[in-house]
């Protein structure tokens, strides 16, 4: 049965944000990647500091670097932007509220290259990679892409569901010839092979995912190849 | 709860149990105040003449008592000696969003204690922002036999051990209500501790409790009980579960699920689709964490007579609200996050004409990455649609005046109107405008309005607005508005009919603050945070105004003469006896 979610919205940057999104760089953890998403609150280890700030000077003591430049290191702890400060207490809802809320709600936006558009989905309905996946494959099928491509989406759930405890080798596996790998972006801004980490620790992370033509995962390949010669 | 004050302005000392006559008019008036109900009726009873109030105190069984620290346990005993029944609230209502320190107070024990000697036949305790212990609620479940009814809200300091011992203990509870507490969750046991031979249960409300509790015992527990009429589980409990639990309890009135998105075999789902059409008399229904709009359909006989609906766990689409509130024509209060996004809430307007109360709450209040939500043309379409619209709490990340003169103009009967525009200090979108004009047009058009919440960017205007024209107004939250004194003065001069003022982030002052000495002992409360208030000008307020409480909270490190949070109260209790060393009694 396919889910029946809204279109997400069309999104023609798809390939506009396959280059910055995959740069390497030197930053620090905790920074932002791109300008855009100067809620430092959002990235930083610091989400929790708070700092009432003083609207009607219209900025705080610590006002961002200017927005090209991704990587200077801003103080270390959260930079809250002028006017979208995290201040405590607001907006006003009860903790309680925002902790249920929070462990229900988790919406990342799921691009796949090569589709029109992206498609946002809930990872808070899912236990495990293998549900998370089959509805990935589920949400693609509508959009016009190639069948040996959805076959390849396939095997890499087939592969996840076999052996729960060496999903890093098996996906290596669907890598090899297979032309989408499973990609996420953390915290901290860096991509990252879907599968390395326990699932909890993996919705906790996750802010977005790209289903990656492996040409391009070539960047990710060795890394993830390192990280596997002591498993394989 | 919209209930007035126990008038408490008479010197009740001079009135014991032997100033009770004996003569047959009392007992007659006795006999009619005993079927008044409502406590602003009582207190204008009580203050008629000395029979009246000797009447009025006999016969009441239920007190409210909305400020803990205003009386002592002790005057309340010595003043109503046949109380069933207590509510009481505790902390100002700030602490719900983490302004108050921990250990501030409100705890329920010394009141336990005069209860337990004045009171040993209390049924009902129902407690809000107040702390109350493991050791209070062995207490509780061991001083009164008759105990029916416990609804602890927005309430921390216990633990599910303390739940067990309820569950243990009180043979006749009918009511155990755990809501949005900060428990300490140790696991679910404290379900199991309710004995075979308990069957008195008629609303059971956990939904906010996180552990897994012993299903084989919650299964038993419903089918023994078979007056329950209020059921709402934890998450923890699949939609098979939940079948199961329905089949057995069909007379239920309110109904919270558990988890909505379970993988379902197509007889399951059959199954859980016919229980539920068998459950006709349910009128409320919550829960539905993580509802899928795959199952929802299963609802759609529930929906039929449904009058309440709350999805602000689940968060739907659009497409998947329209669907469901198609099947909701009795809707009168909804519930919802904003992931369901201004075509949810048009839905809203063209499915729900009966509505009356609307609340939408933001999914991810602190993501600005993903734009989505709702925005004013959401809530001018539900306007559009339900005129009988009174209540709403709207949070949205802007707004414009013109929407909101458009929505009054719609809905010109609220009662309450809590507008967040999340983004502190932010200006109507289109004009760059401030939004005095919205909350203008809210209290000219509005005049029944008892409870307002204004946000966005807010000149002294909206308070001049708010002075001159909410004649009706109880309550008002303001945050990070305002441009002078003027603005606060002219609320404190200008509202007859107001209780409760709570104010952070804002530029008021001392002389705001002086200016509403004729004021407070007509209020319940005031608060005021991070605004310009100084120590002086406190100090100057406790010496001109003995009978308030004028208490500051100073944090760590914070200048001298700032008085960073200011609680000020009517009381004829006194100073707090039992405040922590970080509250100053001026």
């Amino acid at each position: 049965m396919s889910l029946e979610e809204a279109p997400g919205s069309l999104e023609s940057d798809v390939t506009s944000m396959r280059f910055e999104d995959t740069e390497l760089t030197l930053g620090l953890p905790g920074e932002g990647r791109s300008p855009a998403v100067i809620a430092g609150v959002k990235c930083s280890a610091k989400r929790g500091f708070v700092e009432t700030v003083d609207l009607k000077l219209g900025s705080c003591s610590r006002a961002p670097s200017g927005g090209g430049d991704t990587h200077v290191n801003e103080a270390g702890a959260g930079k809250p932007p002028p006017a979208k400060a995290q201040v405590i207490g607001w907006p006003p809802v009860r903790s309680s509220r925002k902790k249920a809320i929070n462990e229900s709600c988790k919406y990342v936006k799921v691009a796949v290259d090569g589709a029109p558009y992206l498609r946002k989905v809930n990872l808070g309905v899912y236990s495990n990679y293998h549900d998370l996946m089959k509805d990935l494959e589920n949400l693609f099928t509508c959009c016009i892409i190639r069948e040996y491509q959805l076959i390849s989406l396939s095997l890499i759930c087939i592969h996840l569901n076999r052996k729960a405890d060496r999903e890093e080798s098996k996906v290596m596996d669907a890598v090899k010839g297979m032309e989408y790998v499973p990609t996420y972006e953390d915290k901290d801004g860096d991509w990252m092979l879907v599968g390395d980490v326990p699932w909890k620790m993996f919705i906790e992370s996750c802010k977005r995912i790209r289903l990656m033509k492996s040409s391009e995962a070539a960047v990710l390949a060795p890394k993830a190849s390192l990280k596997c010669s002591g498993t394989c | 709860m919209e209930s007035s004050e126990v008038n408490m302005s008479r010197d009740s000392s001079e009135l014991d149990e032997s100033a009770r006559g004996s003569s047959s008019p009392d007992l007659a008036l006795e006999r009619v105040l005993s079927l008044l109900k409502s406590h602003r009726d009582r207190s204008s009873v009580s203050l008629v003449c000395k029979d009246w109030y000797n009447a009025e105190r006999w016969s009441r069984t239920h007190v409210f008592i909305g400020n803990c620290y205003s009386v002592s346990p002790e005057i309340v005993a010595r003043r109503f000696p046949k109380i069933r029944s207590v509510t009481l609230k505790g902390k100002p209502r700030f602490s719900d969003f983490n302004l108050v320190p921990q250990n501030w107070g409100a705890d329920i024990h010394p009141w336990l204690v005069v209860f337990a000697a004045k009171y040993p036949f209390l049924e009902e305790l129902r407690l809000k922002r107040m702390t109350i212990s493991d050791e209070s609620l062995e207490f509780l479940a061991v001083s009164f036999p008759n105990f029916k009814a416990l609804s602890l809200l927005s309430c921390d300091g216990f633990s599910t051990d303390g739940l067990a011992i309820i569950a243990t203990h009180c043979k006749n509870l009918t009511e155990l209500d755990i809501q949005e507490n900060g428990i300490d969750d140790k696991g679910g046991s404290w379900l199991s501790c309710f004995p075979e031979s308990f069957t008195s249960l008629e609303a059971l409300n956990f939904a906010n409790l996180t552990s897994d509790i012993n299903f084989d015992a919650l299964e038993r527990l419903v089918g023994r009980c078979k007056s329950m009429r209020v059921l709402k589980v934890n998450r923890s409990i699949s939609l098979e579960q939940l079948q199961r639990l329905l089949v057995n309890a069909l007379q239920l009135a309110e109904l919270g699920t558990g988890s909505f998105s379970q993988e379902l075999t197509f007889r399951q789902y059959e199954e859980l689709e016919s229980t539920l059409s068998s459950s006709k008399n349910i009128h409320t229904l919550s829960g539905l964490w993580e509802a899928k709009g795959l199952h929802l359909p299963a609802l759609y006989p529930v929906c039929t007579h449904l009058t309440f609906l709350s999805l602000s766990y689940a968060p739907l689409q659009s497409g998947e609200l329209a669907k469901l509130l198609a099947h909701c024509p009795q809707l009168r209060r909804l519930w919802v996050l904003d992931t369901v996004e201004d075509e949810g809430l048009e839905a809203v307007g063209s499915s729900c004409p009966l509505l009356e109360e609307l609340r939408v709450f933001p999914a991810d209040p602190f993501d600005e990455d993903i734009i989505h939500g709702v925005t004013e043309a959401g809530f001018v379409a539900v306007s559009y649609g339900c005129p009988r619209l009174h209540y709403v709490l709207y949070f949205c990340r802007q707004m414009t005046n013109a929407a909101v003169a458009t929505i009054v103009q719609n809905c010109p009967d609220f009662t309450h109107f809590r507008l967040c525009i999340m983004d502190p200090g932010q200006p109507d979108y289109l004009t760059n405008e401030p939004m005095d004009e919205a909350f203008g047009a809210v209290v000219k058009t509005c005049t029944k309005l008892q409870r307002l919440s204004v946000s966005g960017l807010l000149t002294d205007l909206t308070f001049e607005y708010i002075g001159r024209y909410a004649k009706n107004l109880e309550t008002l939250s303001v945050a990070f508005a305002g441009s002078s004194d003027w603005g606060m003065q002219c609320v404190l001069t200008g509202c007859p009919k107001l209780r409760k003022l709570e104010i952070r982030d804002c530029p008021f002052g001392n002389a705001a603050l002086l200016s509403g000495l004729d004021k407070y002992e007509s209020m319940r409360s005031l608060w005021m945070s991070a605004c310009h208030v100084t120590m002086d000008g406190c100090r100057q307020l406790a010496r001109e105004m003995p009978r308030l409480n004028v208490e500051v909270m100073k944090e760590d490190g914070s200048d001298d003469s700032e008085a960073d949070k200011v609680y000020v109260y009517r009381s004829i209790a006194g100073p707090r006896r039992d405040a922590p060393p970080f509250v100053l009694t001026l």
